[in-house]
């Protein structure tokens, strides 16, 4: 079974397989419905649609955020310092980095159609681009030269101060005047005025969105595992092959 | 269906980011694998 699963990807798992087909499946949902079975928006018109992809993507950037941070701080706190608490923040971070620019994208089309620019210098647009920025600078600080220790503590302390940074992009258009729209599913009295497939299909994307967030991390994280076991077995052989220079002499 | 291509593009770097990722971190993957025993592997 392992031999078959090898030949077909290094890191899959059965597990894997599933959650990857589900995620597919769940995709499609999303991508149909929301192109063609749900209603136009009385304000927005057609690029409401934009809203199923660019909504998902922004809450499964957070969560992927606050993952790191969970991760991060667990490495901090636990005596053995488990460098699958530090695996796990990063590869966490990677995806959550790539759905950060998803969101930037996709958000600046759907500005053009409805504030007719691309880009504007908005407390919600600003704040969400500095934190796109800060989590780059994340992964920049994983590659700095060092250890898999001091990987691990430099990255876990810049995970747990980005971290601060999502209530305030969260709460940017409730703390200053911004263009973008407040919460419409998210708000604090929890009336939530949208059609019944329309707010289906927003959730369908959440969890299509989910399923490839946990699908990646999966992968990344024993790719991760991987690289770090053959630096290791390749440092090994240096110190052993200078061993043996040195006892020749 | 208007600004079909402000839509249409939106769905397409979507999707597209999201494969791409895949892509390559399965190929990171295979090419990291290969000097690795297969014990080191614990989740097969």
């Amino acid at each position: 079974m392992s031999q078959v699963l090898q030949r077909t990807s290094a890191t899959g798992t059965r597990a894997t397989k599933v959650i990857g087909a589900l995620a597919i499946l769940v995709m499609v949902w999303v991508v149909v419905s929301g192109l063609i079975l749900t209603p136009q928006d009385v304000v927005q018109g057609e690029s409401v649609r934009i809203m199923y992809v660019h909504v998902p993507s922004a809450w499964i950037a957070y969560l992927a955020f606050i993952f790191t941070a969970v991760a991060s701080a667990s490495w901090l706190i636990s005596k053995k310092h488990s460098m699958g608490f530090d695996r796990f923040a990063g590869a966490s971070a990677e995806v959550g980095v790539m759905f950060m620019a998803i969101t930037l994208i996709t958000g600046s089309l759907w500005g053009r159609l409805t504030w007719g620019e691309f880009w504007q210098w908005d407390p919600r647009l600003t704040t969400t681009a500095f934190l796109f920025v800060t989590y780059v600078g994340y992964l920049a600080v994983r590659r700095l030269e060092g250890s898999a220790e001091q990987r691990a503590r430099r990255s876990a302390v810049v995970a747990m101060l980005a971290v601060l940074e999502i209530p305030l992009v969260h709460f940017s258009v409730v703390l200053w005047r911004s263009l973008h729209q407040g919460a419409t599913v998210l708000n604090p009295n929890g009336d939530v005025k949208m059609d019944d497939l329309m707010l289906f299909t927003l959730f369908s994307g959440v969890v299509a969105f989910t399923l490839v967030f946990v699908w990646l991390v999966l992968h990344r994280q024993r790719t991760m595992l991987l690289v770090d076991i053959a630096n290791r077995q390749g440092l090994d052989a240096a110190i052993a092959a200078r061993k043996t220079e040195g006892s020749v002499r | 269906m208007k600004d079909a291509g402000f839509i249409l593009g939106s769905y397409f770097v979507t999707l597209g980011a999201i494969l791409v990722f895949a892509f390559v971190t399965l190929r990171r993957a295979k090419e990291s694998s290969q000097s690795v025993d297969e014990k080191d592997k614990t989740w097969l």
